[in-house]
């Protein structure tokens, strides 16, 4: 029985590694280049860039609104602690 | 001839090359080392460059190398009677394809993984690595046409497979999403996948679907190639997880599938071979057989699409240099038995010798439609289920693995448009949806122009595609036998496989302008097409020469210091 698992786990594995392997240079190419735009986001501003999103992420409030309230409640503040975010 | 002792035949030939040809390749002239640090080590990044499994690697060579190719082009050429095309699809295999798909792993791992096209530039010329682009666009948008051609013949002669082959767009992108954004498992997502994709051949039958003629002024071939373009396009823009590589996936499990099918029907059922080994009675728009039997079959005994594939890819993640002739030589045998099959459907799936010569009444004829109702009558008596519901089983096989070739070629296209756009720094050219309309534009020109909307046309394009696809095999060769000669290795096993490959295709070029003239005069496109191929046949042995005298002058010169 251990032994069926085992071929099994391998034939798993193999499985596995067959779906994964071709596209693993693609998927992590895309990944890294959102990264690299993260990063770019984050700082931005210490290198004297003006950082776009964060006038954009204005329009996101409404869609943030919720969850951060949420968010503020579960941290232990009763109230938002940002000016601009007035969700309560 | 009984089909049984055939396949027994074919296949123990291809092992035989395999278990001796391929080792006395491996040890005298690539020399392979167990030691060498392959790049998948030295350059390792876990992205592009990993040492991986040699079963893994040699389940992506050989699901990546065969597809729909090696069932048309035997599908076409057992025109001239089984026995040429038995002979060139194990010969090929044993002595041109192993060594070639080897060679192009073994050229690439031992220069840091480079791709044959870069390496044509570093071991040729720079003028030789143009040449292989050109050779390489002219090959996608061929491929890209034919294999739209196909689908929308395909799904005219087998309305059945309409829903099949359209549901299992759907099933990749379930299992896609299941998998990366669910994180499930992949065991579940496969087995209910594959249970899907046949059931849905029940649902296919019964409602069969057929487009109306005249809908939007248009004949039905045209419609389908509209759409199946129209969707390769929308496809290849999509992100790779969601559609591309899960239908790569189910596409290697349903080769894996198809081929065990298909042999275990041949076994049981051990039909008669009912087609001459040599027809005596050719029709008249058949060409003569030498050199386009070499261009017919390309895919199958030898291709260069597949040295694109070896050094692409597989090079960067090879663990050891000895696996090489694992990965390489054996992939091409898996794509070897597959046309082998493909030639056993073709001619031992009919009734009887006439009904088999009204398949084959004009040149162009059979291809996928001659295996799917040749294969579906061998699988039919051999596994016991309806001839009907094979036919239709078939037919998707045949349509999902040219569909997905359709998908990553449009891809392909819209990269070297992109690239383009950079290099003379046209921005227009540099978005991706600019880029992949005029990928999808040149290809369906192509189609149209090749008659291929109307049916008329039909498989005129094929042997062209196989010429271009031989003329990119004689370039990977060439670079191979270079680097030999540089090497001081004995030459003759890559030289006289290029040399023999070259003469075939720029023969079959000029034996196809005269058949293209007479088809569409001098305006025909395809015409013009033949003609700039054949200039670049004449190119490739021209650099071919000048850098093997040049390396040889170099070598004795070396050789005499």
């Amino acid at each position: 029985m251990a032994r069926v698992k085992g071929r099994l786990d391998r034939f798993k594995a193999l499985l596995e590694e067959f779906y994964v392997s071709p596209y693993r240079g693609a998927l992590a190419r895309a990944r890294r280049e959102e990264d690299d735009l993260f990063m770019l986001f984050v700082f931005a501003e210490l290198m004297g860039v003006p950082n776009p999103a964060a006038y954009y992420t204005l329009e996101l409030q409404p869609l943030l609104l919720e969850r951060f309230h949420e968010w503020h409640q579960r941290q232990g503040m009763a109230h938002s602690p940002l000016d601009g975010f007035r969700c309560c | 001839m009984n089909a049984a002792v055939l396949a027994v035949i074919g296949l123990t030939m291809i092992f035989l090359g395999y278990r001796f040809y391929s080792k006395f390749i491996a040890e005298k002239i690539y020399q392979l080392d167990p030691d060498f640090v392959t790049p998948a080590h030295a350059q390792r990044d876990d992205i592009d460059y990993l040492p991986t499994n040699r079963v893994v690697l040699w389940g992506h060579h050989f699901t990546a190398v065969a597809g729909a190719a090696p069932i048309i082009g035997p599908g076409i050429a057992v025109i001239w009677g089984w026995l040429p095309a038995f002979l060139w699809v194990v010969i090929g295999t044993m002595f041109f394809a192993g060594v070639h798909d080897f060679g192009a792993v073994w050229a690439s791992v031992r220069n840091k993984a480079k791709s044959v096209g870069s390496l044509t530039g570093d071991v040729v010329s720079p003028r030789a690595r143009t040449l292989f682009m050109v050779v390489v666009f002219f090959l996608l948008m061929m491929v890209n046409a034919v294999f739209g051609v196909a689908i929308s013949d395909a799904f005219q002669e087998t309305p059945s497979s309409v829903i099949p082959a359209w549901t299992a767009v759907i099933v990749a992108v379930i299992i896609g999403v299941l998998i990366y954004r669910m994180h499930v498992p992949i065991l579940w997502p496969t087995v209910v996948g594959t249970v899907i994709l046949y059931a849905v051949i029940y649902l296919g039958e019964a409602v069969p679907i057929s487009l109306s003629a005249g809908s939007f002024g248009l004949p039905v071939g045209a419609q389908w190639i509209l759409i199946l373009f129209l969707y390769a396009g929308i496809a290849s823009l999509l992100p790779v997880w969601l559609l591309l590589q899960p239908r790569d996936y189910i596409n290697g499990i349903q080769l894996f599938v198809g081929l065990g099918l298909l042999y275990g029907a041949v076994l049981i059922a051990n039909p008669t071979i009912v087609a001459p080994a040599i027809n005596p009675d050719l029709p008249a728009s058949a060409p003569p057989i030498f050199p386009l039997l070499f261009v017919t079959i390309a895919c199958g005994a030898i291709s260069g699409f597949h040295g694109l594939v070896g050094s692409g890819t597989t090079s960067k993640q090879l663990n050891k240099e000895t696996d090489a002739r694992f990965v390489g030589y054996l992939g091409s045998s898996g794509e070897g038995a597959l046309a082998l099959v493909a030639i056993i459907a073709a001619t031992a799936g009919f009734a009887s010798l006439a009904d088999w010569q009204v398949m084959y009444s004009e040149f162009g004829n059979g291809g996928m439609a001659a295996f799917v109702q040749g294969g579906a009558r061998v699988v039919a008596s051999g596994v016991g289920i309806s001839e009907q519901f094979a036919a239709t089983l078939l037919t998707v096989m045949a349509v999902l693995f040219a569909g997905t070739t359709m998908d990553a070629g449009v891809r392909l296209q819209r990269y070297i448009v992109q690239e383009w756009g950079t290099i003379y720094d046209i921005p227009a050219l540099q978005n991706g949806y600019v880029a992949t309309g005029m990928a999808v534009t040149a290809c369906l020109l192509l189609a149209f122009g090749a008659g291929g909307a109307s049916g008329e046309g039909g498989m005129l394009i094929w042997p062209l595609f196989g010429t271009t696809n031989q003329l990119l095999a004689g370039l990977t060769l060439m670079v191979i036998s270079v680097m030999l000669v540089k090497l001081g290795r004995p030459v003759r096993y890559t030289l006289i496989p290029m040399v023999f490959i070259t003469v075939a295709a720029l023969g079959a070029a000029l034996v196809q302008l005269m058949t293209l003239y007479r088809e569409g005069g001098i305006l025909y496109p395809l015409l013009w097409i033949d003609v700039a191929i054949v200039l670049l046949a004449i190119l490739v042995m021209l650099e071919a020469s000048s850098a093997f005298l040049r390396e040889r002058r170099a070598a004795a010169a070396g050789a005499a210091a």
